[in-house]
């Protein structure tokens, strides 16, 4: 019977993964490192050894050293996860491991916290929602706390994919005049609905009043967002990340910032996970961050688990999986 | 000696004090003095504008960020014909007593006119001018920045990212209610209520309700929205949206009784007036977990005091009525008060006028 581990606790709504795995069928044997807590190095190194196969989070990354630990009984990895960024492909290709990943089943849920990300940095919520506790708030003023609205704005999407797709959709109605996106190669079965033109990356970042990155990250796309991006965006923009820290240079976004380059940011994703509290970002006004929870819906997480529990499942099965990642 | 008196005076009152300042402008060639008005603050430049520029007025202005004190209002209104206020000043019997019978219009730079006494506007013949539609699309967006915020607990989020509290990524950790497949109430579908709707549709939302004082189909019908009884739009919303404007009808409406029929994962959304909402009522339920969280733009008073009991909650997120704060909306809303005050100095139709 084949073994699996799972690297850490998780639930569907209202029962542990691995207790509904094991609900599921009898013929496998489930080792779970039962904490919320991230598994040590040394535990997972030791725990994968002779397994089947593998449940992970984004937070651990699956390189060749656990893969030789796993050893050649190791045959799918599934990830609770759209993005596989820490899972080391061209390894796992090589030794003929299948991967399931997430995908779909989060997407509304990060397009919508990638638009109230949007919203709360150009609609300055954190800012003032501080004001009302510190006694910043004295009366309604007509200039106080003025933000940057949605009319009548150029947005523009690096990387045109679902949950980029689903963010256009979303800003639609709020009166956005011109929708642009970037990336690898034009998509116009996806672009139509929005009326969206393909640009380069330049253009995008000239023309938009508020810029949304919601690409993978890849050797392409890392270190995009630098000081010639920020130096050709508007005064009045708006930058927000919600696909992977490693796509935004901070240093140079920190720079941006201060010296009015841009008007603010949102970041739901940053370098390293958890950034340091002592990080410059964290010290500006203008610059909202969130601790990546785009997916975290009760609904959607515990539609993932279950997910990648099927997912989990099949590959041990050697039967087709509802969602694997074409390697 | 008299006359020293007389002049030392009006030398006082011709002195510019530090937050007024006294614009007054020539009489017009045919010898007329234009008539007065006064405004009750410093204004955006596309409303201030086409006041000074328009030649049809004298403007006495309280050319300050901070509001007119009542006393400086009470006096500088007197024997003026038109008022251009802010939603900060309550025009009452007392305020249109001391401006006196020369007074023929008000215009507010809002769209709510709760502060103004439309009774006693109408006892005088004085007209109302107001700016609707202007600002629907700022406030449509801020209700639902502020929805998202409420619902995902974002500013919860934001805390725990400088507090330490942020540690490696967890399955259930910072979880909160999505739109997708929800039901959405919407307390009042004017204008805004309808933009709000509008803007929630794409996020997956599978059901609108709305409660009003009666049907509203030429509102619901791009989205098809049901109208049900306020008990009913309680029981069955995931989110509300309260939109309506404070009138005796709606004060306090939002209370113990919609609180405990609402679901106790339901958000609660307030961008309309705080009397709208009975706030101890709302304190218990989001102590007691009757409601799962609330955000709210306005309040009762306005400032709320830093020590009330709600900006202690987690999930209670509160802004500073903030709905129309972008820059464009606020010189739009200046520039239409200006036009409805000036329409009604001349006795013309107003841009945008509240019938009484």
């Amino acid at each position: 019977s084949a073994a699996a581990v799972i690297e850490r606790r998780c639930r569907t709504f209202r029962v542990p993964v691995h207790r509904w795995l094991a609900c599921a069928t009898q013929d496998i044997t489930i080792q779970q490192w039962d904490s919320d807590e991230p598994i040590p190095r040394s535990e997972l190194l030791a725990g994968v050894a002779g397994k089947h196969g593998l449940l992970c989070l984004l937070s651990e990354r699956i390189d060749k050293e656990v893969l030789d630990a796993a050893g050649s009984n190791l045959k799918i990895i599934s990830t609770l996860s759209v993005g596989v960024d820490h899972l080391a492909l061209e390894e796992i290709k090589k030794r003929g491991i299948r991967v399931g990943y997430t995908p779909d089943i989060l997407t509304d849920a990060t397009a919508e916290l990638s638009v109230a990300l949007l919203l709360a940095a150009c609609r300055r919520l954190p800012e003032s929602a501080e004001a009302v506790k510190n006694g910043g708030w004295t009366t309604w003023k007509p200039l106080w706390m003025c933000g940057y609205g949605l009319s009548d704005s150029t947005v523009g999407i690096i990387g045109l994919g679902r949950i980029g797709q689903a963010v256009a959709r979303r800003l639609k109605p709020f009166g956005v005049k011109k929708f642009l996106y970037t990336g690898s190669r034009p998509k116009p079965e996806s672009a139509v609905e929005f009326q969206a033109d393909f640009v380069p990356l330049t253009k995008l970042a000239e023309e938009s009043d508020f810029v949304v990155v919601t690409c993978s990250l890849t050797p392409d796309t890392k270190g995009m967002c630098d000081k010639d991006f920020f130096s050709r965006m508007k005064k009045t923009s708006v930058l927000i990340n919600t696909s992977r820290g490693a796509v935004v240079n901070q240093e140079d976004l920190y720079q941006a910032l201060v010296s009015g380059q841009i008007a603010a940011a949102g970041l739901d994703v940053t370098t390293p996970e958890p950034l340091p509290t002592d990080h410059p970002l964290l010290s500006l006004k203008n610059c909202v961050i969130l601790p990546h929870i785009g997916s975290a819906t009760y609904a959607t997480r515990s539609a993932m688990s279950v997910l990648a529990a099927n997912n989990l499942l099949a590959g041990l099965k050697g039967e087709s999986m509802p969602n694997e990642l074409q390697l | 000696m008299r006359t020293l008196g007389r002049l030392r005076r009006l030398k006082t009152t011709l002195v510019p004090e530090f937050h007024s300042c006294c614009k007054l402008q020539a009489p017009n060639t045919a010898g007329k003095q234009l008539p007065r008005i006064y405004v009750t603050r410093r204004i955006p430049p596309d409303g201030m504008k086409i006041l000074s520029q328009s030649g049809l007025c004298n403007i006495e202005q309280w050319d300050s960020d901070e509001p007119v004190p009542r006393s400086e209002l009470l006096e500088k209104v007197a024997g003026i014909r038109g008022l251009y206020c802010l939603l900060t000043e309550k025009i009452d019997a007392e305020v249109l007593d001391a401006a006196g019978p020369s007074l023929q219009v008000v215009s507010t730079m809002s769209v709510g006119y709760d502060h103004v006494s439309l009774e006693e506007l109408k006892k005088r013949g004085i007209r109302l001018g107001y700016t609707p539609d202007v600002l629907t699309e700022a406030v449509a967006e801020l209700t639902v920045a502020l929805l998202l915020a409420t619902s995902r607990r974002l500013l919860e989020a934001v805390d725990e990212a400088k507090n330490g509290g942020w540690g490696t990524w967890k399955p259930l950790w910072m979880c909160g209610y999505g739109l997708t497949d929800s039901t959405v109430g919407i307390l009042g579908l004017g204008r805004i209520g309808a933009a709000v709707m509008a803007r929630l549709k794409p996020f997956g939302v599978k059901r609108f309700l709305y409660a009003d004082t009666g049907p509203r189909p030429d509102m619901a019908t791009k989205i098809p929205a049901e109208f049900v009884p306020l008990e009913e739009l309680a029981r069955h919303s995931d989110f509300i949206v309260v939109c309506c404007a404070l009138t005796p009808e709606t004060q306090g409406i939002c209370g113990n009784r919609l609180f405990s029929l609402m679901k106790d994962t339901a958000i609660f959304i307030n961008t309309s007036r705080g009397g709208v909402v009975n706030q101890e009522d709302l304190y218990q339920a989001l102590v007691n977990g009757q409601i799962a969280a609330a955000g709210l733009d306005v309040t009762e008073p306005e400032p709320l005091p830093t020590d009330h009991p709600l900006l202690k909650l987690k999930n209670c997120v509160i802004l500073p009525h903030i709905a129309s704060a972008t820059v464009a909306t606020r010189n739009a809303m200046a520039a239409l008060a200006a036009s409805n005050l000036l329409a009604g100095l001349q006795g013309k139709a107003m841009g945008k006028e509240v019938p009484l």
